[in-house]
Order: C-alpha cells, then sequence, then structure tokens
C-alpha cells in the first residue's frame, strides 16, 4: 500500500502564548504552599492566644521554674535515690528510667518468646504449630490493656498473702506482694570472676573474628559456638570454684507482715512485663514467621542439596536471610512495646507517663509543658531505637554484586 | 519384552492414620519430645479452663456471696446481671431500642458492602459514608424528631467501643489520604508539614494523645467553649488513626506504576481528577487489608479512652470489678474474660476478612 497523508506545508513557527501566571505549576505551587504556612501560623497564634489567656485565668504559671521544685509524692520504685523530699527534675528521671527499665526486660523476653513462636509456627510437627498459632490468634486479637488488667487485677491479686507465699526454687517466693528473689552479694574475691567473664569475652571475640578470617581463606570451619560458651561460661566458672565460691545471696526471709531482704519485684512491674512481653511476642512470631516464609525455597534445597543439617540449614542459610526481612517490622514492634509501656498508667506502675504526664502535670498543672516534654522523651527514645536498628540493618544487609 | 510389575501397596507405616501420625507427630526422637509436651501442655490449659469456666462454675446467684466459696470457678450470675450495662453503659432502658436499630442500619450497610460480589457498590458506599452516619447520630444522641437527647456521658459499653472505632477510623480516613499524598507531593513545605505530623504522631503512645484531649484541648479553646468528653477524644483518636492510615495509604500510592501517573497527564486531567479518578482507586484496593488491620488496631486501643474516663466495653467491666454487691475472688477473672471474648470475636472476624481479601487480591494478580 503506497498512500501518503497530505500535510500541511510547514509555515512560520508561532511562538506559542505566554500562559496565563495562573496556569504556571509553579506559580501555583508557591500560592498552595504560602496559604498553607498561613493557615498553620494563624491556627498556631489563635491556639497560644487562647492558652496563654486560659492559663493566665487559672493563675498557672509558665516556663519551666517547676523543674526545681520539691515534688512531694513518693514513688514506688526507682532505680535512682529518690524520696518525696527530691525535686521533679528528679522524677522526671526517675520515671525515665523506670519505663527504660521495662523497655528493655520487655523486649529482650519478646524477642526470645516471639522468636521461639514464630519458629514453632513452621515446624513440620503438627501439634507444635497448632499451639503456636492458637497463642499468636489469642494474644494478638485482645486489647493490651485488657490483658494488663488480666494479669494484675485477676491473677497477681489474686495470690495469697505473704504468710502464705507460693514458694519457688532457688529460695524465690511469690505473693500477693511482689515476686521476691535471692540478691547475689558480692565478696571479696568477686572481682577476679568478673575480670575472668570479661577476659572470657574479649578472647571469645578474638576467636570469632580469627576463625572467619580462616574460613575466607580455607573454608575450614572453626567450633566458634562451643568455644565461646567455654570461654564465657567454665573459665569464670573455674576461676569461682578455686576461689571458693565468692558469691552469697541473701535470701528473701519472711518477718511480720512482709519479706525482708533479696530483691523485691513490684506486682506492677510483673503484670506489665508479662503482659507487654506475651503480647509483643505475639506479633513478632508473625513477623519471624513470615520472614522465614520469605525466603525462596531454593535456599533450603541447595543447603539440602549440599548435605547441610536441619540445624545447620537455618542457622547458616535461612535465618541470615530471613533476619533482613525480619528486622524492620522488628524495630517498630520494639518501638510500640516501649510506647505501650506507658499503659503502666492504668496499673499503677510508676513509669514515665504515670510519673511526669499523670503526677507531675496534676501537682503543677503545667499541661503545655509537661505534655511538650513527654512528646520530646517519646520522639528521642524511637529516633534513637530506629538509628540503632538501620545501623544493625545495614550492617546486615545483602551486599549484592 | 515388556514385563509389568503388580503394583505395590505403600507399607502401612507410610498411609493413613499411623502413616500421618508418624510423620507429622513422630518424625524424630525431637519431635516426639515436642509431641508429648505439646500434648501435657494441651491437657493443662484445657482440663483448667473447663474446670474452670464450666465444672466448678457458679451458675447462680444473686450477689458476689454466691461465687465466694472455696475453688470457686467463673462467676457468670455476674456477667448476667450487668450484660445491658456492659452493652449499652448507663443508656436508659426504654431508648436502648435506638441503639439496637443502629446495629441493624449498619450491619445492612456493611455486609453486602463486604461481599465483593455484591452488586451496588457505589450506592451502598454513599449510603455508608452519608446516610448511615447522619441516622446513626440523630438516633444514638437525639433531640429530634421527638427523640429525647441522651448526653454522651450516659453513653458506655460495647456502644461507646464501637462508635469510637468507626468515628476514628471515618473522620481518619480523609485527612489520612491527605496526609499520604501530602507526603508524596513534589512542593516542600506541603511534604515537610505531612512528614512533620506523621512521624510526630506515631513516635508518641496513644495515651499521651489521649492525654492531650483531656487536659489540652481545652485550653487551646477561647474562653466559654467547651466540647463534650466524647468528642474530644473522637478528634483525638480520628487524628491518631490518621497517622497510622497515611502510612498504609502510602504503601499503596508507591505501589501503582509510574505509567498510571504519566497517562492521567497525558489525558490533560487535573490533579484532583488524576488521584481520584485514577490513582487513588487502585491504591486503596491495594491496601484494604492493611486498612483493617489498622482498623483492628484502632478497634482494640479504644480500650484505652476509659484512662481518661470514658466507659466503654473495658471501661464498664472494670467500673463494675469494684461493686461491693459482687465481690468475690472470682468476678474480675469473668469479667475480664467477657470482655476479652467479645474483643476477640470482632478482631478475629476482621483479621480472617482482611486475609480472605488478600486471598483474593493476589488470585487477581495471578490471573
Amino acid at each position: 500500500m503506497t498512500a501518503t497523508t497530505n500535510r500541511p506545508a510547514p509555515g512560520p513557527i508561532t511562538p506559542p502564548a505566554k500562559p496565563n501566571l495562573l496556569y504556571r505549576p509553579e506559580f501555583r505551587q508557591a500560592v498552595y504552599q504560602v496559604l498553607l504556612v498561613v493557615c498553620l501560623l494563624f491556627a498556631f497564634w489563635t491556639i497560644a492566644n487562647n492558652v496563654a489567656d486560659n492559663l493566665a485565668r487559672q493563675n498557672i504559671a509558665s516556663g519551666f521554674g517547676f523543674w526545681n521544685r520539691t515534688s512531694g509524692f513518693d514513688i514506688s520504685q526507682s532505680l535512682i535515690p529518690y524520696s518525696n523530699q527530691s525535686t521533679y527534675g528528679q522524677a522526671f528521671w526517675a520515671g525515665l528510667l523506670n519505663t527504660l527499665l521495662v523497655a528493655v526486660i520487655g523486649i529482650v523476653f519478646a524477642t526470645v518468646l516471639g522468636f521461639l513462636v514464630g519458629i514453632g509456627r513452621l515446624s513440620s510437627n503438627w501439634l507444635i504449630a497448632r499451639i503456636c498459632g492458637a497463642y499468636v490468634e489469642l494474644l494478638r486479637n485482645v486489647p493490651l490493656l485488657l490483658q494488663l488488667f488480666f494479669w494484675y487485677f485477676a491473677v497477681l491479686k489474686n495470690l495469697p498473702g505473704p504468710r502464705q507465699s507460693i514458694a519457688l526454687p532457688f529460695g524465690a517466693s511469690l505473693n500477693v506482694r511482689g515476686l521476691y528473689l535471692p540478691a547475689p552479694v558480692p565478696e571479696p574475691g568477686f572481682g577476679a570472676v568478673l575480670t575472668a567473664l570479661g577476659i572470657g569475652i574479649v578472647l571469645s571475640i578474638a576467636v570469632a573474628i580469627w576463625a572467619r578470617r580462616r574460613q575466607r581463606a580455607t573454608g575450614e570451619r572453626f567450633p566458634v559456638l562451643w568455644t565461646t560458651l567455654a570461654l564465657v561460661l567454665l573459665l569464670p566458672g573455674a576461676v569461682y570454684i578455686a576461689l571458693g565460691q565468692p558469691l552469697s545471696f541473701q535470701y528473701p526471709v519472711l518477718r511480720g507482715f512482709n519479706f525482708q531482704g533479696g530483691i523485691a519485684v513490684l506486682p506492677e512491674l510483673m503484670a506489665l512485663l508479662v503482659g507487654l512481653s506475651t503480647y509483643t511476642a505475639s506479633f513478632i512470631a508473625e513477623i519471624v514467621r513470615a520472614g522465614i516464609a520469605g525466603v525462596p525455597r531454593g535456599q533450603r534445597e541447595a543447603a539440602n542439596a549440599l548435605g547441610l543439617s536441619s540445624g545447620l540449614t537455618m542457622r547458616l542459610v535461612i535465618l541470615p536471610q530471613a533476619l533482613r526481612i525480619i528486622i524492620p517490622p522488628l524495630t517498630s514492634q520494639y518501638l510500640n512495646l516501649t510506647k505501650n509501656s506507658s499503659l503502666a498508667v492504668a496499673i499503677g506502675y510508676p513509669d514515665f507517663v504515670s510519673v511526669f504526664t499523670g503526677t507531675v502535670l496534676n501537682q503543677t498543672g503545667q499541661a503545655v509543658e509537661v505534655i511538650l516534654l513527654t512528646m520530646l522523651v517519646f520522639l528521642t527514645i524511637s529516633l534513637i531505637t530506629s538509628a540503632f536498628m538501620n545501623w544493625f540493618n545495614k550492617h546486615i544487609a545483602l551486599v549484592e554484586r | 519384552m515388556t514385563s509389568t510389575t503388580a503394583e505395590m501397596r505403600p507399607p502401612r507405616s507410610e498411609v493413613g492414620v499411623i502413616g500421618w501420625l508418624r510423620k507429622n507427630l513422630f518424625s524424630s526422637p525431637t519431635n516426639a519430645l515436642l509431641t508429648v509436651i505439646g500434648i501435657w501442655l494441651i491437657w493443662t490449659v484445657v482440663s483448667n479452663v473447663v474446670d474452670w469456666a464450666l465444672l466448678h462454675a457458679t451458675w447462680e446467684g444473686e450477689d458476689g456471696k454466691a461465687c465466694s466459696r472455696e475453688g470457686a470457678g467463673a462467676c457468670w450470675p455476674f456477667i448476667q446481671a450487668k450484660f445491658s450495662q456492659f452493652m449499652y453503659g448507663r443508656y436508659p432502658e426504654p431508648q436502648r431500642w435506638r441503639v439496637d436499630l443502629t446495629y441493624v442500619l449498619a450491619v445492612i450497610g456493611l455486609v453486602p458492602l463486604m461481599i465483593p460480589r455484591f452488586p451496588g457498590k457505589l450506592v451502598n458506599t454513599l449510603y455508608m459514608i452519608v446516610i448511615f452516619p447522619i441516622a446513626a447520630f440523630l438516633l444514638l444522641s437525639g433531640g429530634y424528631f421527638g427523640l429525647p437527647y441522651i448526653p454522651t456521658e450516659l453513653w458506655g459499653g460495647l456502644l461507646v467501643t464501637l462508635v469510637v472505632a468507626s468515628v476514628g477510623i471515618a473522620g481518619a480516613f480523609p485527612l489520612g489520604i491527605m496526609l499520604a499524598l501530602g507526603r508524596r507531593s513534589r512542593m516542600p513545605i506541603v511534604r515537610w508539614v505531612s512528614v512533620g505530623f506523621i512521624e510526630l504522631v506515631r513516635g508518641v503512645p496513644l495515651i499521651t494523645v489521649l492525654f492531650m484531649a483531656s487536659v489540652m484541648l481545652p485550653l487551646f479553646l477561647p474562653e466559654g467553649m467547651t466540647i463534650d468528653k466524647l468528642l474530644r477524644a473522637l478528634i483525638m483518636v480520628a487524628l491518631f488513626a490518621a497517622a497510622y492510615l497515611a502510612e498504609v495509604i502510602r504503601g499503596g500510592l508507591q505501589a501503582i506504576p509510574r505509567g498510571q501517573f504519566e497517562a492521567a497527564d497525558a489525558l490533560g486531567l487535573t490533579y484532583a481528577q488524576k488521584m481520584g479518578l485514577i490513582v487513588l482507586p487502585q491504591a486503596l484496593k491495594l491496601v484494604i487489608p492493611g486498612i483493617v488491620n489498622t482498623f483492628i488496631g484502632l478497634f482494640k486501643d479504644t480500650s484505652l479512652v476509659l484512662i481518661i474516663g470514658i466507659f466503654d466495653l473495658l471501661g464498664i467491666v472494670q467500673l463494675n470489678q469494684t461493686d461491693s454487691k459482687w465481690f468475690s475472688h472470682a468476678t474480675a477473672m469473668t469479667g475480664y474474660v467477657f470482655a476479652g471474648l467479645i474483643f476477640w470475636i470482632f478482631c478475629f472476624g476482621m483479621s480472617r476478612y482482611s486475609l480472605f481479601i488478600e486471598r483474593r487480591l493476589a488470585a487477581s494478580d495471578r490471573r
């Protein structure tokens, strides 16, 4: 087919008419943004004015002058010296440390339990897989606050009194006032054991580095796990026995109406830790399961073809790859746990929100300052955690060619 | 020469019940041990639960004394006596049909909306986002058409839980979409404002936000102006949910191929047309599971409103524990188990639905 299309002869090119200013994207964008800024500024200005008016009318001071005033209230658990003669500033730190304590212990428990349940859910054992599945579906579909109430009011508050305490192994005992653990008391010579432990840790890190280099160079593997265990456990253990066991335990004993001595764990702290870690573990388990399921099937088959045992396949092939999928959502679960620890206020554990945003705010009435500081604290915690996890994530990320 | 051997049956230990047991429960010594531990665990839990909930439970009684015997299990008369409170709070008894009618209206709208095959999605959606909220507000709050006005202080129980969760998510939707679009905008100030809001809200716990609702919102308002306590909580819950929803929707926006945006531009569509007609319908459909999950999270988080003195389901249960008439050691446990069961049914149902949609989407992608 030879059909030619008739094109109009090219005439003189007329430059397009200059578009109206209103139709230029840059101009429009500038207008929108200026409008947004003006609206926001107006809103802030109105709010600030109203707040100033309201505060003036209620005779509430502003500024951070309250920081150094005496608080006058007690805190049932504090990691730093604190009494009702201390300042609001010290109350702030006591509360913050209590929150961090719960967060750190909770994260450790939740991670261990979560990984166990998550791997268990993929177990070839039908029964174990079902049990782990039931655990996840049960715990993550019930509000955390309800679970905390359950542990605190229904379980721990129904425990027997100090005289009928439940005796636990290793001289610990449990009653309605809390959990009493034996406290370790170091005696002279215990420093040597700690030194041995330090040396063991340093040596095992050195061995791990050497073993990795050797494996890179020759392909030979070295039993790093066993040497590490030996160095970290046996070396200090041997020193401990050689020096005549320089560590004694102070056991809690019943005196009058309560236990004395030992380490006392508040029932509020126990309820919070149990509730937070079992709840978060159910989410971590799902993340772990998804991460392991996300590793291509060929990887497992290749490992089997190489003759690796199922344990080695998991440790050397599957988990390192699954971790890359697991780490980012795991980070947000850690942050969730830290944020959820603020539910402590409902069961009376003196965490940061309960002490500072609750009691200090009520006593001083300085809502603006207290809430701003609260937000600042949580933002700082979440920024630090995500920075660390991003660093860790980068460290283990897949290095592609 | 061809010869055939008779087909042999697989060994008896490989098929049937025994084969299944060998393969799934006793494939190795470790597995056998795990199975035994598992059976023991299940037996302990199930026998204790049955003992507590059925065998040793109290079924009849007028007060806590009936449940106070030694070794008593669940205190079911407590639930029976307080059931209507757990459902409606202090909503006046003769008016409770209004709450029930609202539930019926919601179910009429929701069920066909959730079944993908059901026709008339547009009419249905319009009903749910325009007619139903107005009807629900008029019915629940009253003050019009001869219905007596019921102040929100009297609302409570499951009613408040459902109201906070659904108003929260409905209010969060438009703001969440705007924030998600803002975060991907080319205008730097719009982007910074969106990112700032999203990260600020996601960085703090809901409790702080609710504390803000109860102590700071009143300070923000000019003198003499007050907002209802429930409304304050609703505003804050909606703002909180919007930040989380924005991140979910952003995930959907990122999954839309660039060609779709370019095609819309090539057709000369305006920004609103491009987003409203081309991008958002596809993006939102992709993230339905994420939206449902956000809703589940929000539904569970509504229980936090009890901390600022609003009595949702958990709040009412907690309040009734302190009723001295029903004092017994079993009361608290019974109340929590009951509330937990209701929360669980809702959340589990929703998570199954989200799974169903996810599978459907995956199937339509495979083609």
